[in-house]
């Protein structure tokens, strides 16, 4: 199956070669097909699956836990000023 | 032709957690730029979110006030897209199946009750704060800095039908939704603050057409009177375009206060195309009837039926009584006063009128104040027996609240008893007569109104001590 492998590639922010395009664009073409092939079984009488897990209910406590490396965050920026991450222009 | 308003309103609130939607970070505002952040909410690899129970509570909670059905599984989904305050680039919410559905809030607008129909209750996090650089807005600055504190904060979302018909219904509907979600305790829902935010969604269509017209999404409203004010730009500039034969571009709109008026945002290819799909790290939550239960009783009585309780067993006004419902603590005081003095009205008057001014001049809330049900009550009383006058009660009543002290404390250290000395009034009275004498030459001459005049003169000479029923008695009596 044929995908618009720009606009795929746009929402995700990734800059592909003309390669890579014509490679990933067969490589999710083919998990395309194979989600076709799944669309042809008869699922009237399943109900939506959400998680592949059978678990429900897992909460916590409204209690504070204090994070003690904020700086390993930080540091991982790639540009910080003043304690906050610093982004180049947002809109144009 | 002749068309309607047709509007929409989507509210965001942040629920008053200590810590965060899916971890432990404090909630707390104004703390230091990215002191409350820790890997799950700044998005780190292999970190794993955990439901919140409280925030969970809090918003079935609202669900149940508003009326609506809560859903017996609820999904948390991803919606993705990028934005620097969103270090996940996708923000955790519900779509599919939502916290709850089908409710309704009753809203009065010019003296009507109107049902305004609630979509949906569903929850969601918030996301970081920009701070932009070289530029006061987003426009035209050059980089920003990005503060995550906020990120993960819990979000309740409430969405409205199209049921709101006109800019004054919808600052109606946002100021009855804030005092009841302040009252259920789910949220500060403070506008100004950001505690509790608008989007709305206008249209127009001919009366009698089925369709919904193409529709204007606005934003950036910080108060009631921002979202009515932006609401009325917005239906004149649609009714401009339409009545010239134009038609509208739906897009996103920001309200400049300034300016008065709405401007459509550009932003860098914003494509909302968000491919929401099922958080694989959350599992379902599946409230069960003893929960819900157990949250329905938690609730207690709400405002709309105290207000209408107060109307009837307490025969206030519908002002009155909607002024002391507009707050729990008030409601609460108003009652606890209640059961020490049979008087109604006078506790009514007395917390809307004199108490409200001051707790609204001095920003303090009816708990943090320097008063207590037990102390207006005092107050009254001591009116009621003649000790002081209803002026100077008012000038007792901030001497309370700004000493602490009580009402037989101020009263007794001031000296502003009433007087009710008759042999003491007399002589005053008669000096008052002495110094006027045109005034008395007119009542002489039969113009009985002056009496007011003298009434005033007597007060003022006695620094409003006077008993005012015993000046009026021995005022005629001098006046002869």
């Amino acid at each position: 199956m044929q995908i618009d492998i720009d606009h795929v590639a746009k929402l995700a922010r990734l800059g592909l070669s003309e390669e890579e395009k014509k490679v990933f664009g067969e490589q999710l073409g083919k998990v395309l097909d194979h989600a076709n092939e799944l669309q042809k079984l008869n699922t009237d009488n399943v109900s939506p699956t959400s998680h592949a897990i059978p678990m429900k209910n897992v909460l916590r406590e409204d209690k504070v836990v204090v994070c003690q490396n904020t700086e390993d965050i930080l540091a991982n920026g790639p540009e910080t000023e003043d304690n906050m991450f610093k982004v180049p222009r947002i809109v144009e | 032709m002749k068309y309607e308003t047709i509007i929409g309103l989507e509210i965001h609130a942040q629920l008053a957690t200590e810590s965060k939607m899916f971890c432990g970070c404090s909630t707390k505002f104004g703390a230091e730029p990215n002191s409350n952040i820790c890997p799950v909410c700044t998005g780190q690899p292999g970190t794993l979110p955990v439901v919140n129970k409280k925030a969970f509570e809090l918003a079935i909670k609202t669900a149940i006030a508003l009326n609506c059905k809560i859903e017996p599984q609820s999904i948390f989904a991803r919606k993705n897209y990028f934005y620097p305050d969103l270090p996940k680039d996708y923000q955790v919410s519900q779509y599919e199946l939502p916290l709850a559905t089908g409710g309704y809030i009753n809203v009065e607008v010019d003296g009507e009750v109107k049902k305004i129909g609630i979509t949906r209750v569903h929850l969601e996090e918030d996301a970081g704060k920009l701070v932009h650089q070289g530029a006061a807005q987003i426009m035209g600055a050059d980089s920003s800095l990005v503060d995550y504190n906020r990120t993960g904060t819990p979000l309740m979302e409430i969405v409205s039908e199209p049921d709101i018909r006109s800019p004054k219904e919808a600052a109606a509907y946002m100021q009855t939704m804030a005092n009841l979600l302040q009252y259920i305790a789910v949220s500060d829902a403070k506008l100004e603050e950001g505690s509790l935010r608008c989007d709305a969604n206008i249209s127009l269509r001919p009366i009698g057409q089925k369709e919904f017209g193409t529709k204007s999404e606005l934003k950036n409203m910080n108060s009631f009177k921002a979202v009515e004010k932006a609401l009325i730009y917005e239906v004149k500039r649609h009714n401009e375009v339409v009545s010239e034969g134009g038609k509208i571009v739906q897009d996103t709109r920001f309200y400049d206060e300034k300016t008065d008026t709405t401007k459509g945002m550009r932003t860098k290819e914003f494509a909302h195309d968000y491919r929401y799909f099922p958080e694989p790290d959350l599992v379902p939550v599946e409230p069960s009837q003893e929960w819900v239960e157990e949250i329905r009783q938690s609730l207690g009585e709400l405002p709309a039926n105290r207000k209408a309780r107060f109307i009837k067993d307490f025969g206030l006004t519908t002002d009155d009584a909607g002024l002391l419902v507009s707050n729990k603590a008030v409601a609460d005081f108003f009652e606890e006063a209640l059961k020490l003095l049979n008087n109604p009205k006078a506790i009514a008057n007395w917390i809307n009128g004199e108490l409200t001014a001051y707790l609204n001049e001095h920003n303090l809330t009816i708990t943090q104040a320097n008063i207590s049900p037990a102390k207006l009550v005092e107050l009254i009383q001591a009116i009621d027996q003649g000790t002081i006058s209803g002026k100077i009660a008012k000038t007792v009543l901030v001497k309370v609240l700004e000493t602490g002290k009580s009402v037989k404390e101020v009263v007794a250290e001031s000296g502003l008893t009433q007087m009710s000395d008759e042999g003491e009034l007399v002589k005053i009275i008669r000096d008052v007569i002495k110094n006027n004498p045109k005034q008395l030459e007119q009542y002489k001459g039969g113009k009985t109104t002056v009496l007011a005049f003298f009434v005033g003169q007597t007060m003022k000479a006695t620094k409003g001590r006077a008993n005012p029923g015993m000046v009026n008695k021995l005022l005629k009596q001098e006046l002869g």
